[in-house]
């Protein structure tokens, strides 16, 4: 077993690892991130469904009881397989109640609080508004269906460099054309500069006091092909710990250490949502396209072109309104789900039982050019639970990569399949008006609901009895620990949390060098945006200072 | 033949000669035994191909209380899954995958893997398998990548307003 030291201890280096482990290095902290999954550079980003290639490599499907998530699982965690999609969350959000029955985010966090910090990270990847030429075909079909039923619809912000996107549609599997910003085109190669260190492959398991009041965190080395063999293990010590492992990780490492560090929040592993997601399949029909809508391609087709583009471009926001009441607003988002895990879960519109499998499934595979796939971001009621943790990692490995089996339950109530219902329902109105589609939802019957986004396992909150972690991300009754990923968010969203997520870790880094500094480290808050940009900086200046308590 | 029936029961096909009794022969055109399921299934890295001489037994002695059960006359020369008929195989797939079912998570491993064979061929380098004609990935309609292997797709947008926007919409470009 090796053993090492250092200042400050990140596990995981997506959005809540990569920003925190920035800000740190460059503050002038000793920084180690730990991450259990590859990694990979643009190179190594395959178009290829081939087990053992980038698209296996670097994501998770871990399968629970009523809830499957799929999560990153590589140097840059989410945002190297996410959509880019990066939309901030709309003000009614972190007003609230969820199950708790009253304001689940802390006093101090809303829309107009969070803004500084949602502007430092889109100058920071950058995130950019786009326009109807950086549309694609599925994303204008979306809008001109949504226009058709008198709708509004908007193509949505992303960290996405245009001029370099060729529209292949594998970004799910990493972007061979360094056109989507991950955290390895800015973030985390500032973090390097600024001398943190990055360990891939490694797999933390539990976390330890030592006498001095710091932590001892053991770790498992993953072989780099067959991820359920763990060649060797060992300890490092930090002064400081940041748990960014997801939503779907962070819980299980923080259920496995209280046997070591004592009893955890009754939040911790609690209170998981999905993000209230829903997936539906429309099966087009090319000729209404055409007629009732008034599209056609340059090559004379009329849509035929799901496997044409760069994940969501579009989206619906109408039921975005704060004056509806709670689970009755989402959003409506057009997206592109690869075949794989997925298509799978598609149902026969219409059909009669079997809907996911047989002979009728099969013809709408042929029809697969014609599908176009509209993702529903609801709101749910956190009803998440995890189970005991499996004996390493977050879930029992099946497959060599990708496919786990873990201990999430997630059985939804009434007010969650209700807001499912109501925009199933929506999309099944739009679609299908005047015959432009058949639409069915993908079913929950086979491996239960399906999140790209999980969210609030450890989530931050006024109230101990219901929150995981202090407002300022610190892990209660458990001083030096800190959360900053999804995990920490406290609800769904309904939009994206890509940008939410890495708003809060950036607001969370001036309280996490306050800690730092406080445990001895030299450290200071302050840096540019990783290119030096300054204006994000310039923006939260004043807040920063509030949030170290100075 | 006990795996193939369940992959021709998940995207079925049509038969290979007239004596196939695995393939039920429901569908026209190549499913997911052709595009290469027991390839797929015989790939160590799925992780569940230890588990598949376990499968065939529970699948055929369920088969086989499924035909006492509906009162089937199965050919004694076949398995007894595949000497169920299609329908009767849809019904006890249906049942084996129900939720609470105690073995569903090894049948719907399997339905993900032979579905995987036809929509995505994971068993094969996508390229590759295209050139080859997969004849999931051809049904399908995905198109061949660029000379390099990779794809792009230089048309891609209509290129052209088709809604308005959200009356909401903050200079950044989300909702309010």
């Amino acid at each position: 077993m090796t053993s090492d030291k250092t200042e400050v201890l990140i596990v995981g280096s997506g959005f809540g690892g990569a920003i925190a482990a920035y800000h740190l290095a460059a503050g002038g902290a000793k920084v180690t991130v730990l991450e259990r999954g590859p990694w990979l550079e643009s190179k190594d980003f395959d178009h290829d469904f081939l087990l053992g290639s980038s698209y296996t490599r670097a994501f998770d499907f871990v399968v629970g009881d009523g809830m499957s998530v799929l999560g990153g699982n590589c140097v840059g965690g989410g945002s190297v397989v996410y959509f880019a999609a990066m939309p901030r969350a709309p003000k009614f959000v972190f007003e609230r109640h969820g199950s708790i029955g009253r304001r689940m985010w802390p006093a101090e966090i809303s829309r107009d609080t969070l803004e500084p910090w949602y502007d430092r990270v889109s100058e920071s990847i950058p995130v950019t508004q786009q326009d109807w030429n950086d549309v694609t075909y599925s994303g204008g079909l979306w809008a001109a269906a949504c226009h058709h039923s008198g709708r509004t619809a908007n193509p949505t912000p992303v960290a996405i460099d245009n001029a370099k996107c060729t529209n292949c549609n594998w970004m799910m599997g990493g972007c061979r054309f360094d056109a989507k910003r991950s955290l390895l085109t800015n973030y985390l190669p500032a973090a390097l500069a600024h001398g943190a260190t990055i360990r891939p492959l490694h797999e933390v398991q539990k976390i330890e006091r030592t006498p001095d009041g710091g932590y001892r965190v053991h770790y498992n080395i993953v072989d780099e092909v067959d991820y359920r063999v763990h060649s060797e293990s060992g300890v490092i010590e930090a002064k400081i710990v940041i748990l960014a492992a997801g939503a779907g990780a962070t819980p299980v490492i923080l259920q496995r250490s209280e046997e070591s560090l004592g009893k955890m929040p009754h939040g911790v592993g609690r209170y998981f949502s999905g993000n209230g997601e829903r997936l539906n399949t429309a099966i087009l029909n090319e000729d209404k396209v055409r007629e009732v809508l008034g599209l056609s391609r340059e090559d004379g087709l009329a849509y035929e072109a799901n496997q044409i583009g760069k994940g969501p471009t579009v989206a619906c926001w109408d039921r975005l309104d704060e004056n509806l009441p709670e689970y009755s607003r989402y959003s409506m988002e057009q997206l592109y789900f690869p075949p794989g895990l997925g298509t799978i879960l598609a149902q026969v519109p219409g059909g009669d039982s079997p809907t996911w499998f047989g002979k009728e499934k099969k013809e709408i595979l042929k029809r697969w050019k014609s599908w176009l796939t509209i993702f529903l971001m609801t709101e749910d009621d956190n009803e998440g639970v995890f189970g005991p943790p499996p004996p390493t990692g977050n879930a029992f490995r099946v497959s060599q990569q990708m496919l786990g089996r873990g201990a999430l339950k997630y059985d939804p109530t009434p007010n969650t399949l209700s807001g499912w219902a109501q925009a199933d329902a929506e999309v099944k109105e739009i679609m299908e008006k005047d015959g432009l589609a058949k639409i069915a939802p993908w079913t929950n019957d086979v491996v239960g609901a399906y999140t790209v986004h999980p969210l609030a396992s450890c989530r931050i909150g006024d109230d101990a009895a219901t929150s995981a972690l202090h407002p300022n991300h610190e892990l209660r009754d458990h001083p030096g620990i800190f959360v900053t990923d999804g995990s920490a968010v406290p609800g769904a969203l309904t939009v994206n949390p890509a940008m939410t997520i890495a708003a809060l870790a950036e607001r969370a880094v001036p309280g996490i060098v306050k800690a730092a500094q406080n445990r001895g480290i030299d450290v200071k808050y302050g840096a540019p945006s990783p290119d030096g940009a300054i204006n994000g900086r310039r923006g939260v200046t004043k807040l920063a200072l509030s949030l170290a308590g100075d | 033949m006990t795996l193939e029936a369940y992959a021709d029961t998940i995207v079925p096909g049509e038969k290979r000669h007239p004596d196939d009794h695995a393939i039920a022969g429901v569908s026209e055109g190549p499913g997911s035994v052709e595009a290469g399921a027991l390839e797929l299934l015989e790939t160590e890295a799925t992780g569940i191909t230890a588990g598949l001489d376990f499968l065939v037994p529970m699948l055929n002695g369920h088969a086989k209380a499924y035909a006492e059960e509906h009162h089937r006359e199965l050919d004694p020369s076949l398995p007894e899954f595949v000497a169920l008929s299609y329908d009767d195989r849809v019904q006890l797939i249906l049942r084996l995958t129900k939720n609470g079912h105690p073995e569903k998570d090894g049948w719907v491993s399997l339905a993900l893997f032979c579905n995987m064979a036809f929509d995505s061929a994971p068993h094969l380098s996508t390229a590759q398998a295209l050139a080859d004609g997969h004849p999931g990935l051809l049904a399908m309609g995905i198109s061949t990548p660029d000379e390099d292997g990779l794809w792009r797709f230089p048309n891609y947008s209509y290129g052209r307003k088709l809604a308005e926007l959200h009356p909401d919409t903050t200079p950044s470009g989300s909702p309010a």
